[in-house]
């Protein structure tokens, strides 16, 4: 049996059981990211003595019959915009390339206390700016199932590694569709928490308004018991929300008979691919087989919100970014006449095209003359997009769609327009700037074998309720089993 | 061209090459242009929302707390001496 194919809960069952150790789970991931890393490129960094010493603690500890959570063993990873105490973290920019935190984001200190075990740090678009992960400053990462195609982004290492079984789960972050959108792309689940719901200390900041940490796992089950490992309020990120979180796993249930599903016609346009269409559809029949009730619904101010969130994510970036100036931490260029000319050129040399593209759209559209008719008009938008959510939550419990309008589209396919790409995220953005969760589960593969990934998204703190619903499509369903061959 | 990109450029504090600003002038042009599409509503009376989740200040007691450990925010710095972040002269 090869361990790194298995799920946190076989796993856990096998640790308690004491028919493995988390040695010999630690030592069978760093064998398969070794045989597989130099195709996916998921990884930037492995840790590979700190998980063996980890490992080696949790064992300990079974021997002595003490009691282990959930994810005490196991062998996870992280997208590199996590900071990690003593360990470098990134964000895939050169103006980070050799900055090492002295603290751990409260995620990692959480997943740290539950005993999880950390192999290393993943690839990602440059400080979360893109869908592909073209835009690390460091490696392209492939997609497991075609390494022609993108992984999505801006999580790409994170679902890339899970896909490809060189983790057992991941951390990623979801700013406008980048735990989602890659998930899709890698045919693994991923879930976008309520905004609040998940302490961003120590997430390295891009839309402060909009980030969200969340986990990539390769089930439904593995993502409720990562929820319940990283919720909760943190009094060191004050948008974080003061309010119980519940035992996520009390919502594995299967029985979804009653619950109603709303259809946005929006999220079905015309052009739409047909796989796509054709696999989501599929799932709603499903769904309705299950004894789910099916409403199709409006929510008119969809066709906004790509304009609205490249307003707001480019503002909140560009002044977020404006940290890095060569003085505290981070690259500095090395001849500079004045202090002036140091931030222009540090700036210029450390930032990768996307973030340059991304900071000067932001600040252009915050300067003086321009903000009313840019800035606000987004963030009244945005309260119209909220408003659409919140009225079609009082006629249902869920929202259904594809996670992306197409599969994994060619590396390079998209580089050059800025805009093209940005429409990737058309199905995502709207979660975003309401603030809602929403999570990705694989629900079919095209014909050339790519995954498409559905959509649900669900009242604010209802991830409970998201959990339930993709818990009963997973098991009537067999895509999550199926693996990419990478031989 | 909406965009005067030398002083946005500026303003962002990052040099541009001759090429990238012809790059960037195209593309946030065109990005611009897609942006339009929000004057086709009206806006007016309608409240601006800034985060998704209702926050309000949030206040604790005011009870002195370690700080981050000077020597390794130091450390992280690019040039540093006597316990200060050093930069080029900026008083002439």
């Amino acid at each position: 049996m090869d361990l790194s194919r298995l799920t946190i809960h076989e796993l856990h069952e096998l640790l308690m059981k004491k028919e493995v150790t988390s040695r010999e789970i630690t030592e069978a991931l760093f064998r398969r990211i070794k045989e597989v890393d130099r195709k996916t490129q998921a990884y930037l960094l492995l840790t590979e003595e700190e998980a063996f010493l980890q490992a080696e603690r949790i064992d300990e500890k079974i021997r002595h019959g003490e009691e282990i959570g959930d994810l005490a063993g196991i062998p996870i990873a992280l997208k590199d915009i996590l900071c990690t105490k003593g360990i470098r973290t990134t964000c895939a920019s050169k103006i980070l390339a050799n900055y090492v935190p002295f603290y751990d984001a409260t995620v990692v200190q959480k997943l740290k206390g539950e005993g999880a075990v950390f192999l290393g740090k993943l690839n990602m678009d440059e400080f979360a700016m893109g869908s592909s992960t073209e835009n690390s400053g460091f490696q392209i990462t492939r997609n497991p199932w075609n390494l022609t195609r993108i992984p999505g982004g801006s999580s790409g290492g994170s679902a890339a590694a899970v896909a490809a079984d060189e983790c057992i789960a991941a951390l990623g972050t979801d700013t406008g569709g980048s735990i989602r959108q890659p998930a899709s792309c890698c045919g693994v689940v991923g879930m976008k928490p309520t905004y609040g719901r998940v302490s961003r200390y120590g997430l390295v900041a891009f839309a402060s308004s909009l980030d969200q940490i969340g986990p990539i796992t390769k089930d439904v089950t593995d993502c409720a018991i990562m929820m319940n490992a990283i919720s909760g309020y943190d009094p060191l990120d004050s948008t974080s929300v003061p309010r119980e979180v519940p035992d996520y796993k009390q919502f594995l249930i299967q029985d979804i008979r009653g619950i109603r599903i709303g259809i946005p016609k929006e999220y079905f346009i015309e052009g739409m691919d047909p796989e796509v269409e054709k696999a989501v559809r599929e799932a709603i029949e499903l769904y309705r087989s299950l004894g789910a009730e099916i409403e199709e619904l409006s929510l008119p101010h969809t066709e906004y919100a790509v304009a609205v969130y490249y307003i707001i994510c480019t503002a909140e970036a560009s002044s977020n970014l404006a940290r890095y100036d060569g003085v505290k931490y981070g690259l500095r260029c090395k001849e500079y006449e004045d202090l002036l000319e140091m931030y222009m050129l540090t700036r210029a040399q450390g930032f990768g095209q996307e973030v340059k593209r991304r900071i000067l759209l932001g600040t252009y559209v915050l300067s003086a003359g321009y903000y009313e008719a840019y800035y606000r008009k987004a963030s009244q938008v945005r309260t119209l997009i909220r408003s659409d959510f919140e009225e079609a939550f009082r006629k249902v419990d869920v929202i259904l769609s594809p996670t992306a309008p197409t599969p994994a589209f060619r590396i390079g396919e998209k580089v050059n327009d800025p805009l093209q790409m940005y429409l990737s995220d058309i199905h995502t953005i709207p979660v975003n700037l309401a603030g809602i969760p929403a999570i990705s589960i694989p629900c079919g593969f095209s014909q050339e074998g790519l995954p498409i990934g559905l959509q649900l998204m669900g009242r604010h703190f209802d991830e409970g309720m998201l959990l339930r619903v993709a818990y009963a499509f997973e098991k009537n369903t067999e895509f999550h089993l199926k693996k990419p061959d990478l031989a | 061209m909406r965009m005067d990109i030398e002083k946005v450029a500026r303003l962002a504090r990052i040099k541009l090459t001759e090429e990238e600003k012809v790059i960037f002038g195209n593309q946030l042009e065109q990005v611009l242009t897609y942006m339009e599409q929000l004057n086709r509503l009206d806006t007016q009376g309608i409240e601006p929302t800034s985060h998704a989740i209702p926050i309000f200040n949030v206040f604790r007691e005011d009870e002195v707390r370690p700080s981050m450990p000077r020597e390794e925010v130091l450390g992280l710095a690019p040039s540093q001496e006597d316990g200060h972040f050093k930069v080029p002269r900026i008083i002439e």
